[in-house]
């Protein structure tokens, strides 16, 4: 599918999302059981990203501690917890990352 | 006092609140810049995907799935469902803005950010009676806190697309070599991990990983979505057990 579609697609899907209850559901309340549902959808989604992005390589799951982006991961999420600082986690992610593949291929 | 603030008053007040978040938010952008790049979308798209979209994440999904090749139609479904947040966000503000002009919901709307709400609600809550809904006419208090809103979500909207240009740019110009594509899980790293708060929220985190690495052979990443839904209802079940 063109990209540019799938663009304006999320967007709409988006900006409906956002003047839902401003604007069509102006007198009605959200239920509660979506209310509540809706909470997870951030922490859901984008662990479901994050996990395999870390342990997978290939297609297969790697857990070992040559694994370059689990122990980048794991440090920054580290980072994150104790920080909540977004530019700091990123960038000690990197960097970890980058020194963890300078060492491995130096040995 | 806020019951008499100006239009123009409350508008810089809005960006004035606005200003830390906007720190924050740079590099984000920046990153998104670089990391649409990357993932193969062109600068125009990288760029009007800011306007468009305009939502960190979904706009970070769906350079990933770009980038890892997952069919339209998915991922449409997951930027639409990452997105789905912000019907709390129109619910929360929906009372406050009730009595002003469509346009003013068309454009308050489309500014309607994770950032921009933050700011705003706070607001709202300190300068509005408690529960806004019991009110029948205009709320009693200022007239003029929409601009407050419009101030703190204009300053988002430039400093999200001038911060995107400059990863656009930085993107062109680093080399391909750079780990770059390592700075999506990062960020949402970043976003994420402060959202834990509770048993809840970190079971629908965990499942949903744990599922996702389960189901990394499903065709056209469609166990992302399967991962993203039962990490929804574990963290249902988990809150109700409490």
């Amino acid at each position: 599918m063109n990209l540019w579609l799938v663009m304006i697609a999320i967007g709409l899907i988006t900006y409906a999302t956002r003047l839902s209850f401003i604007l069509i559901f102006g007198q009605m309340e959200m239920p509660h059981n979506v209310r509540r549902a809706l909470r997870f959808v951030p922490a859901a989604v984008l662990s479901a990203i994050i996990f395999p992005e870390m342990l997978i390589r290939d297609g297969t799951l790697y857990l070992s501690p040559a694994n370059e982006h689990l122990l980048a991961g794991l440090l920054a999420s580290l980072v994150a917890w104790r920080t909540k600082n977004a530019l700091l986690t990123i960038l000690t992610g990197m960097s970890a990352l980058l020194l963890l593949q300078a060492l491995t291929h130096q040995f | 006092m806020p019951s008499f603030s100006s239009p123009r008053r409350q508008f810089l007040a809005g960006i004035t609140a606005e200003l830390p978040i906007l720190l924050g938010g740079i590099p984000f952008g920046i990153v998104y810049g670089v990391v649409a790049l990357a993932a193969g979308l062109t600068a125009w798209q990288a760029q009007a995907m800011s306007a468009i979209v305009f939502a960190g994440s979904a706009q970070f999904i769906t350079a990933q799935l770009v980038g890892a090749g997952a069919p339209g139609l998915v991922i449409i479904l997951t930027g639409g469902v990452v997105n789905m947040r912000h019907a709390l966000y129109s619910a929360s503000v929906a009372p406050y803005i009730k009595p002003l002009r469509p346009l003013w919901k068309w454009l308050l709307g489309y500014l309607l950010t994770d950032e921009a709400y933050a700011v705003t609600i706070t607001h709202y809550y300190q300068n509005t009676p408690a529960d806004p809904s019991h009110e029948v006419g205009p709320p009693s208090v200022s007239r003029h806190e929409h601009w407050y809103f419009l101030g703190s979500g204009l300053a988002l909207w430039s400093t999200w697309q001038a911060s995107t240009a400059v990863g656009v740019f930085l993107g062109a110009v680093i080399p391909e070599s750079w780990p770059l594509d390592f700075a999506v899980p990062l960020t949402f790293i970043a976003l994420v991990v402060p959202a834990l708060r509770d048993r809840a929220s970190v079971s629908a985190g965990v499942i949903a990983g744990v599922v996702a690495v389960l189901a990394v052979g499903m065709p056209l990443k469609l166990g992302l979505i399967a991962a993203t839904i039962i990490g929804i209802v574990v963290g249902l079940w988990v809150e109700g057990r409490a």
